[in-house]
């Protein structure tokens, strides 16, 4: 019995069935499925953002839930104001260093399976605003980020673009298994430290869980 | 219905005195609205001390949308910080590099040709328009209509957006000003859509009127709510449509007459009461009359260059000096500070943001009022934390 647990588990299911011939069977009016997809099927499309506008880019954000754009095709349109509610923060905008805590609190607040999209340039490294003093380069120094759309603002369809991605990638995703989803492992952490807003700089400046940077590419191919 | 008598005018959030002073009645509750809050337009926070539902104490926090724009504009060259203005006041860019464009011809006394001249007044105008109409939308969000006004006013946004995408490449960031004209010409076919857009205009506002102005909802949430005292509101520097809703009759394009302005016949409309429900119809009216400016400035828009042939764009070195450009942005009056001292960078560059302070007075006019009045309040003051902040 012990053995079952340590060999990692194919997934799916060993079946006998192929895409073709569930294709061919849903043509006769048979659905088959599993219920990892039947779920992720679901998930994926009422994904429900948090209501969470920083700066420039929340206007985008807006455009893309008003008619034009209609965010509300992919399931996505209900904006919950509270935490609690929500799958989906789309970071829209610059996070200085006094909103990096609350962005950070926020996340702690959204229930599991809950996913991040780094909306524009500044939420990604700091943008055009890098150099400020009082600017954090990029959310994912705190918080594990889903999906990164670049733009400054990116236009609704990115933002439609980058959560079609995330659509992807749920619907990926599996629920048992060695390379089960985040939310599913008891081992991987769901809420990260808060950081506190110093003297001169949050402090920690970064959460080393959460951002590992790649090494830079030297001459040498060394790091 | 809370019938707390409104408090005097003047009242500064001092030590918080209690209205009713008996045992029973329960203590003081604070509450921080924001800095995440559906409805204090980004990240703005209200330290609310509450009685009740009544408010005896506000306290705005600002600084979360501080992004350093001044100090990064001190260390780069006058035009590299062309493109952060677009990104002070992120719902109309092209009055903010207007204002910054004329800060710094003031300080070069550079010439701008009569083309460029009439078509920063048309995108200046399709810029109040945006605003107003997205104003008038969040403003209805915050009294509870989720998004349906809003929906109307993003599909008029949306087309006049298209226009400055034509026109400049980006439907936000636009960049378009540069000192001594304009980037780019517009097209005749450019210049036909925009005439026809504007043309149609008083078509949606009709529509957006007949919903929304004489609405029962509108009329008992807005009328005498965050009334403002006009002597209050010029001691205190409040400026753009919020004053004028006071009934002090203050428009720099008026006043100034900068720019082209004097050539255009429009009225400035001018509110009684200071109450929520003017600075409504003030936006509403200023649509109206923008849309008066627009149609004759295609009329008469000549040909010509659109930018000063003397304007030397690359290694720009001001003489030594200082400068104050304004202009009446949607939002108030719009003023850039520049100490050159004969480098490529200011010496000092420093923003005169109108919504930072036509927030000043916000407890004054929330004090007295119901909680869910303050959201209505902020709401019509119209704020954009990009410009509060920097």
């Amino acid at each position: 019995m012990s053995d079952a647990i340590d060999k990692p588990v194919p997934f799916p299911a060993a079946g006998n069935i192929s895409d073709a011939e569930r294709e061919e069977l849903r043509r006769h009016g048979i659905l088959m499925t599993s219920l990892e997809e039947l779920y992720n099927w679901g998930r994926s499309n009422s994904i429900w953002p948090l209501q969470f506008g920083l700066a420039c880019c929340a206007i985008e954000m807006i455009a893309a839930a008003t008619a034009r754009f209609d965010i509300a095709r992919f399931g996505a349109e209900i904006f919950r104001p509270s935490p609690r509610q929500a799958d989906l923060m789309i970071v829209s905008g610059t996070v200085t260093k006094k909103m990096a805590p609350q962005v950070v609190r926020l996340w702690n607040q959204m229930p599991e399976p809950k996913y991040c999209i780094a909306m524009g340039a500044c939420a990604i490294s700091g943008g055009p605003f890098k150099q400020g003093y009082n600017v954090l380069k990029g959310i994912d120094r705190f918080i594990p980020v889903d999906i990164y759309i670049p733009g400054c603002p990116p236009r609704p369809e990115a933002l439609l673009n980058g959560l079609m991605e995330l659509q992807k990638q749920i619907q990926g995703e599996r629920l048992t298994g060695p390379d089960a989803a985040r939310h599913t492992r008891p081992d991987m952490p769901s809420e990260f430290s808060v950081p506190s807003y110093g003297e001169h700089d949050l402090q920690p400046t970064k959460n080393a869980e959460v951002w590992k940077p790649a090494t830079p590419l030297t001459r040498s191919g060394k790091g | 219905m809370i019938t707390a008598a409104p408090a005097p005018f003047g009242q500064s959030s001092g030590p918080t005195v209690r209205r009713v002073n008996d045992p029973l009645h329960g203590d003081l509750l604070e509450v921080s609205m924001g800095p995440q809050h559906p409805s204090t337009h980004g990240v703005f926070r209200m330290d609310v001390t509450l009685d009740g539902e009544v408010i005896v104490k506000l306290k705005p926090v600002f600084g979360y949308l501080h992004r350093n724009h001044e100090k990064i504009a001190e260390n780069t060259s006058y035009l590299s910080s062309m493109p952060y203005t677009d990104r002070l006041d992120y719902l109309c860019s092209m009055s903010t590099n207007w204002a910054y464009a004329m800060a710094v011809e003031k300080l070069s006394g550079q010439a701008v040709p009569d083309r460029a001249q009439y078509l920063r007044v048309i995108l200046a105008e399709l810029t109040r328009i945006v605003n107003h109409a997205c104003l008038v939308g969040f403003l209805f969000n915050d009294l509870g209509t989720s998004f349906t006004p809003l929906l109307y006013a993003f599909r008029e946004r949306e087309k006049i957006i298209d226009l400055f995408e034509a026109l400049s490449g980006s439907r936000m960031m636009c960049n378009y000003q540069r000192f001594g004209g304009c980037r780019v010409d517009p097209t005749p076919e450019w210049l036909a859509a925009a005439s026809k857009l504007v043309d149609n205009f008083p078509r949606f506002l009709d529509e957006y009127e007949t919903m929304l102005t004489g609405n029962e909802i509108l009329l008992a949430r807005t009328q005498g709510v965050g009334r403002l005292d006009p002597k209050h509101a010029v001691n205190a520097g409040i400026t753009g449509p919020v004053l004028r809703a006071c009934g002090v009759n203050y428009d720099l394009r008026k006043v100034d007459a900068y720019g082209f302005y004097p050539r255009f016949d429009f009225r400035v409309p001018l509110g009684e009461h200071g109450d929520t429900y003017d600075r409504y119809m003030m936006r509403i009216l200023e649509m109206r009359e923008s849309v008066k400016i627009l149609q004759q400035a295609f009329k008469v828009l000549p040909a010509g260059p659109i930018m000063d042939p003397k304007a030397k764009l690359r290694g720009f070195r001001p003489k030594p000096g200082e400068t104050y450009g304004r202009l009446e942005g949607p939002k108030g009056e719009l003023g850039f500070y520049l100490l050159s001292d004969g480098t490529p960078n200011p010496y000092r560059y420093r923003v005169r943001p109108p919504s930072l302070i036509n927030l000043t007075l916000l407890e004054e006019m929330c004090l007295g009022h119901t909680v869910a009045d303050a959201v209505v309040i902020l709401g019509s003051i119209d704020i954009v934390l990009g410009e509060v902040d920097r």
